[in-house]
């Protein structure tokens, strides 16, 4: 595994944090964050509870606007991004409580990330002819990619909702990858999984960063699983980067040990 | 039949090229390949092997689910005069180093990272296996390990080869005879190393070829190919017949797909061992149990109907007008429907074989107008023996000798065969070879058994185990362990029992629940469980499994020669029995042995008279770590019948 690590190549850097912060009003959950990413790697935020981890995520996925700061993609620097425009640009992402639609089964939920690519209008769509038969059998060729790739072929029929989590949450992994992300963040993959769904989901996440080329933002809880996949590891703890390099050196590293095991002052 | 699998191939591409010979399910859709396409595939593969240096008689393992390509490759091999050697694919790796070393394997094909991995994982205890083709390229793009490539590769170069020396591959193909052996299958053996089963062209696609006459196939059946290649039953079924009569075989999408695309295909040959049947039976009660009050009504009351009356329509026999139009109906309300749901609409002919099947469970597919009929027959005599005609099945025989076959029984009562179809010999095995397949041509097929009144064969166990209780009030009755255990396991909740009582004053048993059908009891009646080990050992569960016991004594009570191995004690096992942990074959048949070894403290409990043992079991997960669960079995006592006098 660290093998394998080592010699994936990443390339430049694809997103830049900068200075970020954030408040809530008089709750700062962010204070002046810098970090990059680059392009095909794994890279994981971890950090004890409440530590800003999602903060962080959504900040980058424009859900939240931080009130300072700047954040660039692939050059270009946004202080404030809307969410469809973090879309367009190809960032993707999974929630940490799933937000599928229940009652609908695998492949429309899947297909429901095909959206943005989408041509055809919602009337041709209605009447399902010419262009709009062809543009769904291509998606619904991708779709079936997807669902080869996540080996959940015999649940395409299924309402999600009566899936058990684990397939659900590779479900969300999989609506993700419809989008075609060139980055994908992960709001804890793994979290509420047993050790075989658990080791499942660590293979999924490396075949997408092998197979789709994805660059892999990923918020993980599990210090196991961060250490084994990642290239890179950021460490927040209240708000405040404590810590960044290769899984070795943030095991080394004396805040990131006492944020997460404590010490006696 | 004077001729080899690979001729058959090309036959079949000459007369009917665009008809199809393979379909598999990919990216949600079916994907045919005719005749034609498969004979281009098998050429190049063939030239591609020879460019990497397959010759004559080289063995090349195959490992992976049904795939077409594994099977092209399979003719490949054999197009080359090289003797393909199908393992099981969720055998441990540590399992592949002794048929791979004692047929001195220098060629692997297989399906995916999952294979290449294990293969990887005892290279250094295999050095003769110099080159590994995958067919599957997901996640092995990054593997650099020398003679490692893709089946994609192997392809491309044969594709070269055979343009540049066009006859090459058709004097190979002509060179072969159907006296050269086509195929080695490593049996499972419940003791020692397994055996590697040699057959030769001619005994394969004789009795592939006996089959097809017997039940009139054509090359219009569709067959699903789902079980481990590996197996004879598997080869025959959708490699030997298919090339003997030019049929479809249809490879599922993934194993967990297997149901969904059985209704798809619509098999009109099909054939499963009894715990397929059990599983799909199982799976219906359960729902049944889930239905609405009326449906369950109306389900339970027609299932009355055809067990009463669909046997006997399907065999043929005077039915009164009456029921007749009662069954019509039952098949418009519910038999029909099931038979849709089951993926069995279209079945002509359904075999079972492996093992022995539960009456209750062969009539019930009958009854609702399956045409499910029995076979016997193993590795070593490829597979056709004994088969049930038409207008004959019977739950307790397993049919007429079929053409070729003669049967004839030794003095201890063991089943002796004669037939085309017997194995060449056991490689590299002459002492086995020996035992088995004497020098005046008769095969021990080590099975007790005799031919009843009507000429059908009639087993009754291993010759080996059959047995006699010993001391107690049943002095000198004959035990016969797998009749028992056969009769607890057609009780949905039972999954495996192991019986036991040779030599011993009475008959005590271990018992494995079905998770699904006990878990789903469970939940209905609001018992909470932590898992497996937990829900096996609630008083609730074991009262339930007290009253499947009691039922199965009531029922060996009224034969006399059986009620003496009716079961005083049992538990309830706090782990599956499973291949992983030796205590089952691949096959999944019990290791009667292993697990008297490995549970003999409990064995001791039980005859002891103790009320509950602690006991500490390794288990073997399927990425091969281990791990170990404990726990403390409770045992309970079952009531007895007496023996039910014959009326004399």
């Amino acid at each position: 595994m660290t093998a394998e690590v080592s010699d994936r190549k990443s390339g430049d850097v694809i997103l830049d944090v900068k200075n970020i912060s954030l408040a809530f009003g008089g709750v700062k959950a962010l204070t002046d964050i810098s970090f990059n990413v680059r392009e095909h790697e794994i890279r994981a935020i971890i950090g004890p509870n409440g530590a800003g981890k999602s903060s962080m995520l959504n900040c980058i996925n424009g859900v939240y606007q931080p009130q300072q700061g700047t954040i660039s993609f692939r050059g270009q620097t946004f202080s404030h991004m809307s969410r469809r425009q973090v879309a367009e640009m190809g960032v993707a992402r999974t929630f940490q409580n799933l937000a599928l639609f229940k009652g609908m089964n695998v492949i429309d939920n899947i297909m429901t990330g095909r959206n943005l690519k989408m041509k055809t209008n919602l009337f041709q769509q209605a009447i399902r002819i010419g262009a709009a038969q062809r543009e769904e059998e291509a998606h619904r060729e991708f779709v079936e990619h997807i669902i080869d790739f996540l080996e959940i072929q015999a649940y395409r029929k299924t309402p999600v909702g009566r899936l058990p989590y684990g397939l659900q949450k590779r479900v969300d992994l999989g609506r993700a990858l419809a989008m075609e992300p060139k980055v994908l963040l992960l709001d804890e993959p793994m979290a509420g999984m047993n050790v075989e769904e658990k080791q499942d989901m660590c293979r999924f996440v490396l075949d997408v960063n092998d197979e789709f080329g994805a660059t892999i933002v990923l918020i993980e809880h599990d210090m196991g699983v961060v250490m084994d996949i990642s290239d890179r590891v950021v460490v927040l703890d209240y708000g405040k980067k404590i810590g960044d390099g290769t899984p070795d050196e943030v095991r080394q590293n004396e805040d990131v040990i006492s944020a997460y095991l404590g010490t006696s002052h | 039949m004077q001729t080899t699998f690979p001729r058959l191939m090309l036959d079949h591409a000459k007369a009917r090229p665009d008809a199809a010979a393979l379909r598999e399910k990919s990216y949600g859709i079916w994907q045919t390949t005719t005749w034609a396409q498969l004979a281009v595939l098998v050429r190049q593969l063939a030239c591609g092997l020879a460019e990497a240096g397959l010759k004559r008689d080289d063995h090349v393992i195959v490992v992976g689910d049904n795939r077409p390509r594994l099977y092209a490759s399979m003719l490949a091999v054999q197009s080359l005069g090289g003797v393909p050697i199908p393992l099981y694919q969720d055998a441990a790796s540590t399992e592949f180093v002794f048929p791979i070393n004692n047929a001195e394997v220098g060629f692997a094909i297989v399906e995916n990272q999952e294979q290449v991995d294990k293969l990887l994982e005892i290279r250094e205890q295999c050095p003769g296996l110099g080159r590994i083709w995958f067919d599957d390229p997901r996640g092995l793009r990054k593997y650099d390990e020398p003679g490692l490539a893709s089946v994609d590769a192997l392809i491309e170069s044969g594709a070269a080869r055979a343009q540049r020396d066009a006859g090459f591959f058709d004097a190979e193909v002509a060179r072969a005879q159907p006296q050269d052996v086509a195929a080695m299958f490593f049996t499972s053996g419940t003791t020692g190393n397994p055996k590697g089963v040699v057959h030769t062209h001619f005994s394969l696609l004789d009795r592939a070829d006996a089959g097809k006459t017997f039940d009139k196939l054509s090359s219009a059946e569709e067959v699903l190919a789902y079980m481990p290649p590996a197996w004879i039953g598997q080869n025959i079924f959708s490699y030997a017949q298919w090339l003997a009569c030019g049929y479809i075989v249809n490879c599922p999408e993934s194993a967990a797909t297997v149901t969904i695309d059985l209704k798809e295909v619509g098999p009109t040959y099909y054939f499963a061992p009894p715990r397929i049947f059990e599983g799909l039976l199982t799976s219906v009660m359960i729902r049944m149990e889930d239905a609405s009050p009326l449906k369950r009504r109306l389900f339970h009351a027609c299932m009355d109907v055809a067990r009463r009356v669909g046997p006997a329509l399907l065999d043929g026999r005077p039915v009164s007008l009456l029921d007749r139009l009662k069954w019509t109906l039952g098949d418009l309300a519910i038999y029909g429907p099931l038979r849709n749901s089951l993926g069995l609409s279209r079945v002509r002919v359904a075999y079972t074989a492996g093992e022995a099947i539960g009456p209750d469970l062969f009539t019930f597919y009958r009854s609702i107008g399956i045409n499910l009929k029995q076979l016997y027959g193993s590795t070593e005599t490829a597979v056709f023996v004994c088969l049930q005609p038409d207008h004959e099945a019977h739950a307790d025989t397993v049919g007429v000798p079929v053409q070729g076959v003669e049967i004839k029984l030794a003095e201890s009562g063991e089943i002796l065969v004669k037939s085309p179809g017997l194995l060449k010999e056991y490689y590299k095995n002459p002492a086995a070879t020996a035992e088995v397949l004497t020098a005046d041509g008769w095969y021990h097929t080590g099975d007790a058994g005799f031919l009843d009144a009507g000429g059908h064969l009639k087993i009754i166990d291993r010759a080996k185990d059959v047995g006699r209780i010993v001391g107690g009030p049943n002095d000198g009755a004959m035990f016969a362990p797998k009749y028992v255990e056969n009769k607890l396991k057609f009780f949905p909740y039972i999954k495996e029992a192991v019986a036991f009582g040779d030599k011993r004053d009475r008959v005590c048993a271990f018992i494995n629940i079905d998770m699904d059908a006990v878990g789903n009891w469970a939940e209905k009646r609001n018992l909470g469980y932590a898992g497996y080990t937990d829900l096996a050992q609630k008083p609730e569960v074991y009262e339930l499994i007290r009253e499947c016991v009691e039922k199965c004594n009531a029922d060996l009570a009224q034969d006399a020669l059986l009620a003496g191995s009716q079961v005083t004690r049992f538990l309830v096992l706090h782990k599956e029995l499973d291949a992983d942990d030796g205590e089952m074959t691949r096959t999944r048949k019990v290791k009667r042995g292993a697990i008297l070894d490995k549970y003999l403290v409990l064995v001791d409990a039980l005859y002891g008279g103790k009320a509950e043992q602690y006991i500490e079991t390794a288990v073997k997960f399927e990425d091969g770590r281990s791990g170990s669960v404990s726990a403390t079995l409770k045992i309970a006592d079952a009531k007895t019948f007496p023996a039910m006098k014959k009326a004399a």
